[in-house]
């Protein structure tokens, strides 16, 4: 009898319109940028997607300034309710063009079809949804009668979730009343370029939303302009800190959510097949390019075998391969950049003495790729236990007692995102008032929604993304 | 001979156990002593599972095998001798208008109709199935549920469906349920048990592994998710637990155990989920009648639909499906 082999299951690229070239999205039109032009590419294939303009400082100062009268004139006067509502058109157009959106940004970033289409564009909608909602009770939010916006806010957002980690920034800062000036990451800016379509289509009025796209030269130049009044970055631990730098004796306001290296615990009485469901989630998701993956594992020796067995076996069903099929479960690495940077740390890790397994998947002869990889026999002075990888690398580390578990997890600069595995309640509950981290899942991972606040402690950055605490970082103190 | 294999399985049971005396403690200090379940983590990964895309040469693949996994069942009050012989005629014969059709694993029936269905699938290779020991509630005495079982045996089963008792695994009785199905299979002979636990009834997903445990160690052949008689019956999350339970049980003794969810099964599109999970979570060797059934009446029907249509490019009437079994609803 022949094996079940899943025959190719491929998302269609029609409802995709590329153009050859993308310009600038200021004062809601299309403006040429004055920097030096550079490519898109799918990292599945290394195909050219788009030439993209590069926004020079003078670029970034016109988005500044059309930001500013947007505010001035119109957006900061309008009323919540008003505001709300290009919230909410913007959702329901987000909705109406998921599958567009939804294939774009597995084309310009590699990731699966799969999680584009059930994660990244549905949420993206939600946090439109849920922030509507609020734009008329801001004085409602706890702080204070009549909270303002600051202003106009610079937004920098990385490559790993585009139009989500968009949507993040832009929801809040809209439905506070702020305006924006944002830049998306370099390698992946086509869903940032269609959602300046969506702006045009909700008629969301001129300058309110302004898009600029570059690297981290246009960065600086967003940071460094005077006429911002708040940043808000998604990204490295060692660009956050140089945004810190620059604003610092300066009136800027800042919210950052950095790197992490969370800890994913499991005790030996866990729900052993979910929690392995749940370790593969923590890890493989998204190829593993998530600042809050469950990049450790802390096992209780105890299982530690065990887990890891079963965890190999679950490795092995994993799909690796084309972004765009729907059966994919792993797809492309962002860029080679980032495949560089994994695989000097893998080779680390194996020089250190750490014992290194991957599922042996056949990879694609074009693209970034790197197969689904476990580390045993980590300890916590590897570097593969200490740096952020930023990929499908999952570093195995055995603990005994509860303390021991709680000062490893602890045990790292970072303090995003931590996990824990058991069947007792009240392990959980002392485990998440111990553990440094922003996020605390219990028997889950990866979970995300807008009404719960993300964000870190410690070099995971400060400020809270979502929820009602979210709205704080883009409301005025001292209410 | 039969109370020999009743013997082995309580010899077998203490020896994987590690006790001198197999008691009621050392079965339920064995069964709790599984990993627990937890159920949102269990319902998402089936929910997963159940997102694969199953296209062309592999989605006509997956059908075929589906057919030959199917056991037709009637399960009636009503039930006749010319329905029987009707359902084993279809079994014979899925399709008339394409001989290639597979041909389902087995006819499930009442005990009193085994010889019926016998009569007409004689040595096609459709085997013959009974549904025995009280079925669907399993209230009856031993003695009673044993001479049920070999009544259907004698007429020609070649497989026995029996139920275990809940309301002994629901008190934390699981001697009792261990020595009925050590019984039962005794009384089988050469036909192969199905044990059905009734998971509907068992309601937490910890008791639907419990309950598959105990089923294996206790010699059953294939553990079964429903009678079909309570709702909900055969969903992919307990037919997730169970394929886990197989699998972990093949890796402690080197022996397979097969699986049957049985009941609410109708489309072709859920039947490939079915087989999904079981490639994915027990493995390529449970790809195969021999170790996965589907326990279904009005599934056939929808997964011959949907082979006509691969192979002609539109769909058919329903009218187009020849139909022995006058309960399935058009």
């Amino acid at each position: 009898m022949p094996t079940f082999e899943y025959a190719p299951a491929p998302e269609s690229r029609a409802v995709v319109d590329l153009d050859s070239t993308y310009g600038l999205f200021i004062n809601g039109d299309w403006v040429d940028g004055r920097g030096t032009a550079f490519k898109t590419v799918n990292p599945a294939t290394e195909e050219v997607l788009a030439d993209i303009h590069e926004a020079s400082p003078d670029d970034v100062d016109l988005a500044v300034k059309a930001a500013r009268t947007a505010y001035t004139r119109v957006w900061s006067r309008m009323s919540g309710a008003d505001r709300g509502k290009y919230l909410f058109r913007i959702a329901r157009i987000l909705q109406e063009r998921a599958r567009e959106f939804a294939v774009l940004e597995t084309l310009d970033n590699g990731k699966p079809i799969k999680e584009t289409r059930d994660i990244d564009i549905p949420l993206a909608a939600a946090h439109f949804f849920y922030h509507a909602g609020w734009a008329d009770k801001l004085s409602y939010a706890g702080y204070g009668p009549d909270p303002r916006p600051h202003g106009v806010v610079g937004q920098i957002i990385p490559w790993n979730f585009p139009l989500l980690m968009l949507a993040w920034k832009v929801a809040p800062a809209l439905a506070t009343g702020n305006t924006i000036v944002l830049k998306p990451a370099e390698t992946t800016p086509l869903t940032a370029l269609l959602f300046a379509e969506v702006c045009q289509q909700a008629q969301l009025p001129p300058g309110v939303v302004n898009i600029v796209t570059g690297a981290g030269d246009t960065g600086q130049a967003i940071v460094d302009h005077p006429g911002i009044d708040k940043i808000a970055f998604t990204g490295s631990t060692g660009v956050g800190k140089m945004i810190a730098r620059s604003i610092a004796g300066t009136r800027k306001k800042a919210t950052l959510e950095l790197g992490g290296k969370g800890a994913n615990i499991v005790f030996d009485d866990a729900p052993i097949d979910q929690t392995v469901e749940g370790i593969v989630r923590g890890i493989f998701f998204n190829q593993g390019h998530v600042c809050c993956a469950g990049s450790r594992l802390l096992v209780q020796e105890t299982v530690a075998d065990e887990v890891v067995r079963r965890l190999q076996r679950r490795l092995s069903t994993l799909r690796v391969g084309d972004p765009l099929d729907k059966n994919t479960d792993v797809g492309a690495i962002n860029s080679r950049a980032q495949l560089d940077r994994i695989t000097s740390l893998v080779d680390a890790g194996e020089a250190e003495g750490a014992e290194r397994w991957d599922n042996g998947c056949a990879l694609p002869q074009k693209g970034f790729w790197f197969r689904p990889t476990l580390f045993s026999g980590v300890t916590q002075t590897h570097r593969i236990a200490q740096e952020e990888i930023f990929g499908p690398v999952l570093s195995v580390l055995t603990f005994r007692t509860p303390q021991e578990a709680v000062a490893k997890a602890n045990n790292t600069p970072y303090g995003l995102s931590a996990g824990i595995w058991t069947d007792k309640g009240s392990r959980i509950l002392w485990m998440a008032d111990q553990l440094k981290a922003g996020v605390v899942w219990a028997n889950t991972f990866n979970q995300f929604d807008p009404t719960s606040p993300f964000g870190g402690y410690k070099e995971s950055g400060y400020g809270r993304e979502g929820g009602r605490h979210g709205l704080e970082a883009y409301l005025k103190g001292d209410l | 001979m039969s109370t020999d294999i009743a013997v082995d399985a309580t010899a077998r049971a203490r020896e994987l156990l590690g006790v001198s005396r197999l008691t009621n403690q050392a079965l339920t200090s064995w069964l709790h002593g599984l990993p627990g379940v937890d159920q949102v983590g269990c319902e998402a990964r089936a929910a997963g599972l159940g997102t694969r895309s199953i296209k062309n040469d592999s989605k006509r693949w997956a059908i075929d095998l589906a057919i030959s996994m199917i056991d037709l069942t009637t399960l009636e009050g009503a039930d006749t001798h010319g329905r029987v012989r009707g359902l084993a005629a279809k079994a014979l014969s899925p399709d008339p208008s394409d001989l290639t059709t597979p041909r389902p694993a087995a006819v499930c029936v009442y005990g009193d109709m085994v010889a019926t269905a016998k009569e007409v699938l004689g040595d096609s290779g459709v085997k013959v199935a009974a549904v025995a020991t009280a079925f669907p509630s399993g209230r009856a005495s031993m003695p009673v549920k044993l001479l049920d079982t070999k009544d259907a045996v004698t007429a020609g089963a070649d497989e026995i469906d029996m139920v275990i008792d809940r309301g002994a695994f629901l008190s934390g009785d699981y001697l009792t349920v261990f020595h009925q199905i050590a019984q039962t299979k005794a009384a089988c002979g050469d036909a192969r048990l199905k044990v059905i636990m009734e998971t509907g009834e068992l309601v937490t997903y910890d008791n639907v592994r419990r309950a598959s445990w105990l089923s294996m160690l206790a010699g059953g052949d294939f553990i079964k998710t429903s009678t079909g008689k309570i709702q909900p019956a055969a969903t992919l999350p307990v037919t997730l637990i169970m394929l886990e339970a197989v699998r972990d049980w093949r890796e402690l003794t080197g022996e397979m155990v097969g699986v049957k969810p049985a009941g609410g099964i109708k489309t072709s599109k859920d039947a490939i989920k079915f087989l999904v999970a079981v490639h994915e979570v027990a493995g390529e060797d449970w790809l195969d009648n021999q170790w996965f059934r589907f326990g279904a009446s009005s599934l056939l029907n929808d997964l011959l639909l949907q082979r006509q249509k691969m192979k002609d490019g539109v769909y058919s009437s329903a009218t187009y499906i020849a139909d022995d079994s006058p309960s399935t609803a058009y």
